[in-house]
């Protein structure tokens, strides 16, 4: 029990990644295998801005009367960043798939991905 | 032994490279300078061959590195005594083919022919590289070449049955070869650490018994030009080609780039001592002399004549093999000697059959009765080529039968005599019928008027009776004068053993 | 300012500025566009090769972005290896870039082929960006900018394309989130992203789970971007549908850079000695390859569709290179490396070919090749070389990579893995025979095949600026085999880990 809630915060990004993942895999909606794609993408940030936190620590700015510098004082200021870019990357994937989705719902007026296979196998 | 650097190896492949791309240009606009390029390259070839024999007669190597691809891995030239022996048989024998060619190519009208001298020319290139090859690497090299090169050969004339021998054909040589022979050379690289011949074998102090058995069993599985059995059936296959394809190339070239890569394998890869250590050669001896006589007894049942001169190649081939498997200084010789000797008499034979195709559209051997009135240039010259084959003197083909018997005799190997005189009886049996019919038996009356018409002489164009009363004549000088031939055979024996 | 100092951040710099200006230019001159990529490829292969000499020369590069002192700034990292892979992907980025005007024109609407070649352009900065980046995390950022233009330029294929792209984007994604989950695992232990600096401070961890997972994830990712064995299953639709340009492009390049990746973690990030003791990884890895060229070979014969047939040769290649390095010697990894370079040359020239016949024949099935040496003499002669490469036959390219793989396996006592390199060549020598057949000889069409007409049979070849591509790359495939030799000892032999 100590050892879930202790590290609970990886916990919930297990779970989540997993409903995400869940998503990706078995649904047949591409909108919610998208959707499943944003959480599973979504439980990665929570992941790094997670371990980037510190009990008590506040925002990383160092004011320069203070003196000497106690890292522990200070969340870790990098996860942030990797996530600010990482966010813009899955921005971008989310777009770029959002389109392919109105393409393919325009050729084929479903999205349901049985029923396209249905459609190209009738095609043949 | 003296070493020269010298390029002549590089241009006498490099000659009929040059000679397919004039064959190209030219095309089908004007045949007749087509065919001066084959000519030309034929005769230029042989000359350039010509001019090291007297250097290797004095004992020189010449050696050329074209290009070195990586440490052990070099396309590299050497001209000893084994590789112009088999070069200037080749070459000399592409010179006489290729007027032949042009006589058959012409009569039948066939198609695509620049295609066909092209690809002989490459053919003929790559054979000169596998005669000049310094390593097993440039061997492989161009053993694949010719192999690629003469699929279009085989196929040639592009009809359903072509098409199936053809992928027999390939299937066979590039499955075997990427299959095992490949397989042997990597071994042979990973175990000896170079694929470089020498005369005393690389293997030295290397690699466990059974390592290097095993190489040994996938050399000789992996080289199936040699058309040894079980991975014979692809030269029979091959008879679907034009008949000028199947006397050079599946009697000389081809099929003897098999013979002489086995014979590579066996001196300069493992080398005489290794082998008897092992106990191969013997082995191999058996296999070839069960190949000698169950070929001989399949082609007694073939009544298409291509088809059983291809087993009697079969049978042949197998003879330089069992000569060069007993690993005595005779045998060798006579297996060496083999490779020439069958050469003159086989390419004999082909060119009959494809004379009489052309001359009658006959192909089957029930139908040639008579056959010699009406041809007789034609069937004198088969009667020479085969009684060569069968080995009576004074035919060429006693002499590598003599060398054999009496290498086999020297190794203590008493039934291989046995196989000898099977084998001898065999050819009689196969080949003696045929002379027998063609000049003695009533020709069958034709019901149609064709029989007024030939009556008389009916040879087929002098551009294909030349060259095979050429190679017939070959075939009887040989055992008068083998001159250079056992000389060099000689040559190569001194330096083996 | 002296460009050789400059060239690595220029090469990445460089096409993605040009990617921006293209549109620009496309908005003032349609036709310009195609030059203007061209052009700017062309660069990036020029600053690729003074970055190989420079390389070859002095040594591996470092250079930093900003000024910045690593482990904290960005440091661009670039030895023999990258420098090599960079190479690699710039020419033939370049090759197919030249290649791709005629074929983009027939495939897409007219006003559509400025943002083609910007997000071409997009493409190449993600590849080179990927191989240039001396940390863990700016590798991920270019993985993405180079899937996300591949997902864009895939969609722009056929009828079929955008679903087949929209699977790729899934499991595209999956991939790079298992490689973000593994860099964030590694810097939870080390704090530091930059490869140098994590393969100072790794060994002490090796024993450590977080590492362990970090790993898989790292490993896991990795093969679904390669579109290894058996996560590969979305590569045949999406290749296969994708324009001929593009598929030629990301065939040839984007697994070898994927490769490369893989290459860096299991044997920079970690040592050898990690990544074959400590976890039985190089075991997985060869096996796994073993069973992707016996499957690839075996699924590429049942494929009608010469793109679809290709791609499956494609997955059994990518095993070729993992194999190699999965031996942990060093002809293994020479192998591998070499292939790289080999395979990007040869299935370039492939799916060039492919889109060449697409180009004149609209179709690309194995029947269409039928006859087509009257019509395409020169672009089915370069086809022969590349399928007698695919094949294995020396002097080929295609002969020697597979020469140091399987002595490669042969050293290493593996003798599976040297059958299954013969049984894929072997099997290779089939499927392209067949096709050669068709393409050479008549009787081969079978019954029901009319004779064609004269108009059928008369010369027609593909346009220069797609002719021109194609020769190169076959003429490459030869000149590359001969010269393979020098490669490896000016270069390749100085990317085999230490312990090899």
């Amino acid at each position: 029990m100590e050892f879930i809630i202790s590290k609970y915060n990886y916990w919930i990004y297990i779970v989540l990644m997993m409903i995400g993942f869940y998503a990706m895999i078995a649904k047949r909606n591409l909108v919610k295998k998208l959707v499943g794609m944003n959480i599973f993408q979504t439980a990665i940030i929570l992941y790094f801005i997670s371990i980037a936190s510190k009990k008590g620590a506040t925002i990383p700015i160092i004011q320069e009367a203070q003196g000497a510098i106690n890292p522990a004082q200070y969340v870790n200021p990098l996860p942030h960043v990797l996530m600010l870019t990482a966010i813009v990357v899955m921005v971008s994937i989310f777009g770029v798939a959002l389109a392919l989705i109105i393409m393919i719902y325009r050729k084929y007026r479903t999205l349901d991905e049985d029923e396209i296979i249905e459609i190209l196998r009738g095609k043949k | 032994m003296e070493t020269l650097i010298s390029i002549k190896p590089v241009l006498a492949i490099a000659v009929s490279l040059a000679a397919v791309l004039l064959i190209y240009l030219t095309g089908e606009r004007s045949k007749n300078l087509r065919e001066t390029w084959t000519i030309l390259a034929a005769v230029t070839k042989f000359t350039i061959v010509a001019s090291m024999v007297p250097s290797v007669l004095n004992g020189k190597i010449l050696e050329y590195t074209l290009i070195s691809i990586a440490p052990g891995l070099s396309i590299q030239f050497k001209v000893d005594a084994i590789g112009i022996f088999f070069a200037a048989l080749a070459s000399f024998l592409w010179i006489i083919t290729s007027v032949y060619s042009i006589g058959y190519m012409r009569s039948l009208n066939e198609r695509a022919q620049t295609r066909y001298f092209a690809c002989f020319a490459i053919a003929l290139s790559a054979t000169m590289g596998v005669a000049f090859s310094a390593n097993m690497f440039t061997t492989f090299l161009f053993y694949e070449i010719i192999t690629l090169c003469t699929f279009p050969l085989v196929a040639h004339k592009e009809t359903p049955e072509a098409i199936k021998g053809a992928r027999r054909y390939l299937t066979y040589l590039l499955g075997t070869s990427v299959a095992f022979q490949l397989t042997a050379v990597l071994l042979t690289y990973n175990t000896a650490g170079t694929l470089d011949f020498s005369n005393q074998g690389i293997f030295a102090g290397k690699g466990s018994d059974l390592l290097l058995t095993i190489i040994f069993v996938l050399y000789m599985a992996g080289i199936t030009k040699a058309a040894m059995m079980p991975f014979h059936s692809w030269l029979p296959a091959a008879m679907v080609a034009p008949t000028p394809v199947s006397a050079l190339l599946h009697a000389v070239a081809v099929v003897k780039t098999g013979v002489f890569v086995v014979v590579k394998v066996v001196l300069h890869i493992f080398g005489i001592d290794l082998l008897q250590k092992l106990g191969l050669g013997t082995a191999l001896a058996y296999f070839a002399s069960f190949t000698i006589i169950v070929a001989s007894i399949i082609a007694l049942k073939q009544d298409n004549l291509k088809r059983r001169l291809a087993y009697s190649t079969v049978s042949q081939l197998s003879y330089v093999i069992l000569g060069v498997a007993l690993l005595t200084p005779s045998a060798i010789t006579g297996g060496i000697m083999h490779i020439v000797l069958h050469a003159f008499g086989k390419i004999t034979l082909f060119f009959t059959a494809g004379s009489i195709y052309v001359a009658t559209h006959k192909t089957e051997i029930n139908q040639l009765d008579g056959i010699g009135r009406k041809m007789p240039f034609t069937m004198t010259a088969f009667t020479l080529g085969a009684l060569s084959m069968i080995a009576i003197p004074p035919l060429g083909g006693f002499i590598s039968k003599w060398y054999i018997g009496i290498g086999a005799l020297e190794a203590g190997q008493l039934p291989i005599i046995l196989v000898l005189v099977a084998s001898t009886i065999l050819n009689a049996c196969y080949f003696i019928p045929i002379v027998y019919s063609a000049f003695f038996k009533e020709p069958i009356k034709d019901h149609e008027h064709h029989d007024e018409k030939h009556n008389g002489l009916s040879e087929s164009p002098a551009m294909m009776v030349v060259p095979l009363m050429l190679t017939a004549i070959g075939a009887l000088a040989l055992f008068f004068y083998p001159g250079v031939f056992i000389e060099l055979a000689r040559i190569i024996m001194a330096t083996v053993t | 300012m002296n460009i050789t100092d400059q060239a690595p951040g220029l090469i990445i710099v460089l096409p993605l500025i040009a990617s921006l200006l293209n549109i620009m230019v496309g908005s003032w001159r349609r036709a310009f566009c195609y030059p203007f990529a061209v052009a700017a490829l062309g660069a990036c292969a020029a600053l690729s090769v003074n970055i190989l000499y420079a390389v070859i020369n002095n040594g591996a590069i470092h250079y930093r972005l900003g000024g910045w002192e690593p482990p904290w700034g960005i440091e661009l990292m670039i030895d023999h290896l990258n420098a090599f892979i960079a190479v690699v992907v710039s020419f033939m980025s370049l090759i197919v870039a030249v290649y791709s005007k005629k074929s983009i024109e027939q495939e897409l609407p007219a006003d559509k082929t400025s943002y083609f070649y910007t997000i071409y352009l997009l493409l190449a900065t993600g590849m080179l960006g990927i191989t240039v980046s001396g940390d863990v995390f700016n590798i991920f950022v270019f993985l993405e900018i180079t899937a996300l233009a591949g997902y864009a330029l895939i969609a722009i294929g056929d009828d079929r394309a955008p679903l087949a792209s929209f699977n790729y984007v899934i499991m595209g994604t999956i991939g790079a989130c298992f490689y973000l989950l593994g860099v964030g695992y590694l810097y939870i232990m080390t704090g530091s992203l930059n490869i140098a600096d994590l393969s100072r401070l790794l060994p002490d961890l090796y024993h450590s789970k977080v590492v362990l997972v970090a790993f898989a994830f790292f490993m896991v990712g990795i093969a679904i971007k390669i579109a290894f064995f058996p996560l590969h299953i979305w590569l045949p639709d999406a290749y296969t549908h994708a324009p001929s340009s593009v598929s030629a492009l990301v065939a040839s390049t984007m697994t070898k850079v994927g490769a490369y990746v893989m290459l860096r973690i299991t044997f920079t990030v970690f040592e050898p000695y990690f990544s074959s003791e400590v976890v039985p990884m190089t075991a997985i890895l060869g096996w796994s390859a073993f069973a992707a060229i016996i499957f690839g070979s075996i699924l590429a014969v049942g494929q009608t569709d010469f793109k679809r047939m290709l791609s499956y040769i494609l997955i059994a290649e990518v095993g070729y290179i993992v194999l190699g390095v999965s031996l942990g010697n060093r002809q293994g990894f020479t192998g591998s490396v070499l292939h790289i370079l080999n395979d990007a040359v040869m299935i370039a020239c492939l799916f060039m070919v492919a889109g060449a016949v697409v180009y004149k024949r609209g179709a690309r099935n194995l029947n269409d090749f039928i006859g087509l040496n009257k019509k395409m003499p020169v672009t089915m002669a370069a086809f022969s070389v590349a399928a007698v490469s695919m094949i294995g036959v020396p002097p080929t390219a295609g002969f020697f990579s597979k020469w140091y793989l399987i002595l490669g396996s042969l050293q290493a006592e593996k003798w599976a893995f040297a059958a299954a390199l013969l049984f894929s060549s072997l099997i290779n020598a089939v499927l392209f025979f067949r096709i050669l057949e068709k393409v050479y000889l008549k009787g081969s069409r079978g019954q029901g095949f009319k004779e064609s007409s004269e108009e059928e049979t008369s010369f027609d070849e593909v346009p220069l600026s797609m002719l021109i591509p194609i020769l190169v790359t076959a003429v490459g495939i030869i000149i590359l085999g001969l010269y393979s030799g020098r490669i490896i000892s000016s270069i390749i032999q100085f990317t085999v880990p230490e312990g090899f």
